[in-house]
């Protein structure tokens, strides 16, 4: 007996994978050559599972920002800003945050997990009630757990399901605040953002989306979900990463709320952690100028995108429910999943392998993220590797050998 | 076991208004699961039922449509059996 003994039964299930020869959450590269190639065990591999969107890890740009920003302030903030104050980046990246969402406020995190914990814990409290949809994520379950607020879940992207539990508080006292993703993380599929805006106008409730895998993504400008949908001025808080469309690290938070600067007094996720690097500040700063500046990654992210859809679609896989950067192709069971994700990564393509709990149904998923920065051979090539494979397994007739290019 | 408490969930006939809270999880639970079972007040749901996450949640859901309820997550951590569902259920609905 250990004191990691209450998760025993986790264990016995990652044994289980283990055997199988497989160690999918555990994976190490020999190194990253580019946004979409890394070298594993010798092989050179694409990474189709990485979240970086647009590609901006290796802009040339974001790089040198970062290494000047480095060599003239330092690796390190070594401390909060409430202890050891704010670089005048920080104070940047949050106007120039602000402008982009057109907003009068934004405040800078560490990581996007703890803007969510941060943010969910502040707004709400004991007494008030938030709204989650069934399906989010991890960051922002443990967020509500950190407040106190009642949590209340609605069934995925049902807003009649929403409204119905709104309906349910009948005059009980407290603010509601519901929260939506714009794109979900494990399928790709996005919030009905005009329903749920029209039940937060109804039901007095406030509305904050989170829009970490949507950023720099959805919308004429890049702004995500709310400015697909056109209700940008019903979202009353947006919350977001630095570490998918803009390649570094860190979150943030933008509003129009009064008294927004209280947050950093009371807010312990922002106050009582270490603020982000200068370096990491720059190229984040650098690449939200790109975001503003190159619509066309914005483009060739949702031509890949599209291609790998259409191309997993026409090889016989069944996918998620709409063409969005992250693609998932749903497994028929665990054993064929961790098959198919291991054969995969033999054949030289990376890529995420999930198991329930952590999947909306109780079907694995192989999880796919493309990037701007993949070329159409690439994406090309995934579709070759998932064909071979998923015939290898006889998930695909043999007969089915249309090439993936012709797709 | 307590043999009062011993329920036969193929109980679908019954005139719903006068079934108890109990009798109405039992046929709610064989709905979700999709065969009948046999649980009693101890009987512990994800342990006895071999239910996973996703299962307790359809079936949480399906309980809080059928009362017109919403159960806090945080009461939902506290169920464990069958009586604790059922007396939260009585619970929230003296509230509603």
């Amino acid at each position: 007996m250990t004191i990691l003994a209450k998760h025993a039964a986790y264990k016995s299930r990652y044994d289980r994978l283990r055997a199988a020869g497989v160690d999918p959450f555990n994976v190490s590269f020999d190194t990253i050559i580019s946004p979409t190639e890394g070298v594993m065990k010798g092989k050179p591999t694409i990474l189709l599972g990485t979240h970086n969107y647009l590609g901006l890890t290796f802009d040339e740009d974001c790089i040198e920002k970062a290494v000047e920003a480095n060599r003239t302030q330092g690796t390190g903030t070594t401390g909060s800003r409430v202890a050891n104050g704010s670089y005048q980046g920080h104070l940047k990246l949050e106007r120039e945050l602000a402008d982009f969402y057109g907003r009068e406020h934004a405040m800078v995190f560490t990581t996007g997990y703890q803007a969510n914990l941060g943010v969910l814990s502040t707004l709400v409290g004991r007494g008030d009630h938030l709204m989650l949809d069934a399906d989010s994520h991890a960051s922002i379950y443990d967020g509500s757990r950190l407040g106190g607020a009642e949590v209340i879940r609605f069934r995925h992207n049902n807003p009649d399901d929403l409204y119905k539990r709104l309906r349910r508080l009948k005059d009980q006292p407290g603010d509601r605040l519901i929260v939506v993703e714009g794109i979900y993380s494990m399928l790709g599929d996005t919030a009905p953002l005009k329903e749920i805006a029209h039940v937060k106008r109804e039901t007095g409730a406030y509305l904050l989306v989170d829009e970490a895998h949507s950023m720099g993504v959805l919308g004429e400008t890049g702004r995500g979900l709310a400015e697909v949908a056109g209700v940008e001025d019903d979202v009353d808080f947006i919350v977001g990463t630095f570490s998918k469309s803009l390649g570094s690290v860190g979150g943030f938070v933008v509003s129009n709320t009064p008294d927004f600067e209280l947050m950093r007094i009371v807010c312990r996720p922002y106050m009582f952690t270490a603020s982000l690097p200068p370096g990491v500040i720059a190229s984040t700063l650098e690449a939200l100028h790109k975001i503003r500046t190159r619509p066309e990654l914005r483009a060739d992210l949702m031509r890949n995108a599209n291609h790998l859809y259409s191309g997993l679609a026409a090889l016989g896989f069944e996918t998620g429910p709409e063409a969005n950067p992250i693609v998932a192709v749903v497994m028929p069971s665990q054993e064929i999943a961790v098959a198919f994700w291991k054969m995969l990564l033999e054949s030289g393509l990376y890529l995420n392998l999930a198991l329930p709990p952590a999947t909306p149904t109780n079907a694995p998923l192989l999880r796919t993220s493309v990037s701007a920065a993949h070329t159409p051979a690439q994406i090309d090539t995934a579709l070759d590797i998932f064909g071979q494979v998923g015939r290898a397994l006889g998930l695909l007739p043999a007969d089915r050998r249309r090439a993936a290019g012709a797709v | 076991m307590r043999e009062n408490h011993q329920l036969s969930v193929i109980s679908n006939e019954i005139d719903v208004a006068n079934r108890s809270v109990r009798d109405e999880v039992a046929s709610i639970f064989e709905q979700v699961i999709g065969h009948p079972v046999q649980i009693n007040d101890d009987t512990d749901i994800v342990e006895d039922l071999g239910m996973d996450s996703l299962g307790v949640m359809n079936f949480v859901m399906a309980i809080e449509d059928f009362y017109d309820i919403s159960i806090p997550l945080d009461r939902i951590t506290q169920v464990q059996t069958v009586a604790d569902l059922i007396a939260a259920v009585e619970e929230l609905r003296s509230e509603a």
